[in-house]
């Protein structure tokens, strides 16, 4: 069957700060749309919820919208939709549900309430194609640092590590804090570390070879924080692209070495990086050498698969369709920590 | 016309369906209400849908879509918003407001002044002044009920029923505690017919987000300075 004759799956992710509406035919993308409130939260640092809840209800029909527009395709068309139901932030999260509740009953479509973190995996699937099974799966952003073992999409899903503390993009926008650089903090800091010595300043890794697939952040964030403060009290110049540097070398370190190990233990060739951090060059080019080396096949969507958007909800919701999974009812509930085990919620 | 009215504003979910006459009036076929402050988001689409097969008809047949803008606590607000904005996007059309408060005030069929009030949480309610219960006198608005100048009129909503200690007798009666989607579909039709203008489907927060921009970063060594 070619792609053509699949179903037409509306996806719609509000988890966190992107409203963000795909179309996905199989492992097609037709088109997809994201507004994000991103502008709103740089005062605060970090993302304020009821701002996030507020835009999203302003930007859903319209992003859906521009989202059919960009893939040629009627609201008619759509054979079904798929939302996430978590994990995300609570108010964010329900705004996208009723919406998606009320585009399926409008419709007469079925409905399927999706997770979030198995999303940012089905995406790559647009960009390169049906996922090997299994697969491992590093998922790195703003909210989420977790390992999985991905035997299918839809059905098995298991998580092998997680962030005890803070997630990877987390400690990027605590640290670009320290630093006097913008938010989000991974941008800038990426920038800066192009100009600094990873070797100059050696910051710890968090559960470094303690033999779990666990990441911790805050150690480091602390660590960042005292460099910074020793060097204000002695009256020295902060050297920000050294400290961006070795920052970044000690998080990419941990990330793929566990990555990698993981992969080699569970004798899999495939390893697929996703989520906002994705983005990051230093994590891509240690991936890429790091993978080379163990013999592994890297898989990294383009930046804009790999932040929040509606494609990625769309191709998972692809996936739980052509399993043959039942549909969510409508009294189908958000969970704001939806354990990554269940790519379909309730 | 057939017309579709609900509210999430305050801690019921509340929904109605049926036919607007040529007179501006409206006949329901089907109402539902329900209180649960924490579950908005799971009730509100099933009553719609058992709504539409209890009166035998389908989405596609709606003519237009009222829905309470608030004021109101968030999270609940939003969950009819979203839903109203999506239906009206998929169907095609026309997305009415109807403040939740008038609402309210429009099914005590007062001929006199009144207050009606619902809570906003966080130890304030969010409330307004009626000459009758067609007429608001001034805005919304949002306050700690200590602090509120209710001059002795009557009290409605569940915001009297709330606070009855601090407002005593005038909330003796705050019957009915909850807007009701076929007082407030018929509201709808009463102002269109009239040629009147009804707000916006936007939300009435009449706060700002609670966020507070951030000072410099905590010290990590205590003893530094």
């Amino acid at each position: 069957m070619s792609d053509h004759d699949l179903p037409l799956i509306l996806g719609i992710e509000t988890s966190c700060d992107e409203t963000g509406v795909g179309l996905v035919r199989g492992c097609e993308l037709l088109g997809e749309s994201v507004a994000s409130s991103v502008e709103q939260h740089v005062r605060f640092g970090g993302v304020v919820p009821e701002v996030a809840s507020r835009a999203h209800l302003e930007a859903m029909t319209p992003t859906v919208r521009r989202a059919l527009d960009s893939a040629g395709v009627k609201l008619s068309d759509v054979d079904a939709i798929a939302v996430t139901a978590g994990p995300g932030l609570a108010g964010a999260l329900l705004v996208g549900v009723s919406a998606a509740k009320a585009y399926a009953m409008a419709l007469d479509k079925p409905l399927y309430g999706v997770n979030h973190l198995v999303g940012h995996v089905a995406v790559d699937q647009l960009e390169h194609g049906p996922l090997p099974k299994p697969a491992i799966a590093l998922l790195v952003s703003g909210g989420h640092t977790s390992l999985l073992l991905v035997n299918d999409l839809a059905t098995d899903v298991v998580s092998l590590g997680d962030t005890v503390d803070d997630a990877a993009g987390e400690a990027y926008d605590k640290v670009a804090r320290l630093l006097d650089l913008p938010y989000p903090g991974g941008p800038p800091i990426d920038k800066a570390a192009q100009r600094g010595d990873a070797k100059s300043i050696r910051f710890p890794r968090g559960k470094w070879g303690d033999g779990t697939y666990d990441f911790s952040f805050s150690g480091l964030k602390t660590a960042v924080a005292r460099h910074v403060e020793d060097a204000d009290r002695r009256g020295e110049p902060l050297v920000v692209a050294d400290i961006a540097a070795a920052f970044q070398d000690s998080v990419v370190d941990v990330l793929t070495r566990k990555a990698v190990d993981a992969c080699v233990e569970h004798g899999v060739s495939t390893l697929v990086i996703s989520g906002g951090v994705a983005a990051n060059s230093a994590l891509r080019t240690l991936a890429e050498q790091r993978c080379r080396e163990a013999g592994i096949t890297l898989r990294v969507p383009r930046p804009r698969l790999c932040t929040d958007n509606g494609a990625m909800i769309a191709a998972l919701g692809a996936e739980v369709v052509a399993a043959g999974l039942p549909p969510s009812t409508l009294d189908l509930a958000t969970d704001t920590s939806l354990p990554v085990e269940s790519p379909l919620a309730g | 016309m057939l017309l579709l009215a609900f509210d999430t504003a305050t801690p019921a979910v509340t929904a109605a369906i049926g036919e607007s006459g040529a007179d501006g009036s409206f006949t329901p076929r089907a109402s539902a209400s329900s209180v649960d402050a924490r579950r908005h988001g799971e009730l509100l689409s099933p009553t719609i849908r058992s709504l539409t097969e209890e009166a035998g008809v389908a989405l596609a047949d709606l003519g237009a879509i009222a829905v309470g803008v608030g004021p109101g606590p968030y999270t609940g607000l939003r969950v009819g918003l979203a839903t109203a904005h999506a239906l009206a996007d998929a169907l095609g059309i026309a997305c009415h407001g109807v403040t939740t408060l008038d609402a309210l005030a429009f099914a005590t069929k007062r001929n006199g002044p009144f207050v009606a009030m619902t809570d906003a949480r966080r130890k304030e309610v969010f409330w307004a002044r009626y000459d009758d219960h067609l007429t608001r006198v001034g805005e919304v608005a949002v306050e700690r009920p200590a602090d509120l100048d209710t001059g002795g009129l009557p009290l409605v909503g569940d915001g009297a029923r709330m606070y009855a200690d601090v407002f005593g007798e005038a909330a003796s009666a705050p019957e009915p505690v909850y807007p009701d989607a076929a007082a407030m579909a018929e509201l709808a039709l009463y102002r269109l017919h009239r040629g009147e203008a009804l707000p916006e489907p936007t939300p009435l927060y009449l706060r700002r987000p609670d966020a507070v921009v951030p000072g410099a970063p905590k010290k990590v060594r205590q003893w530094v300075r």
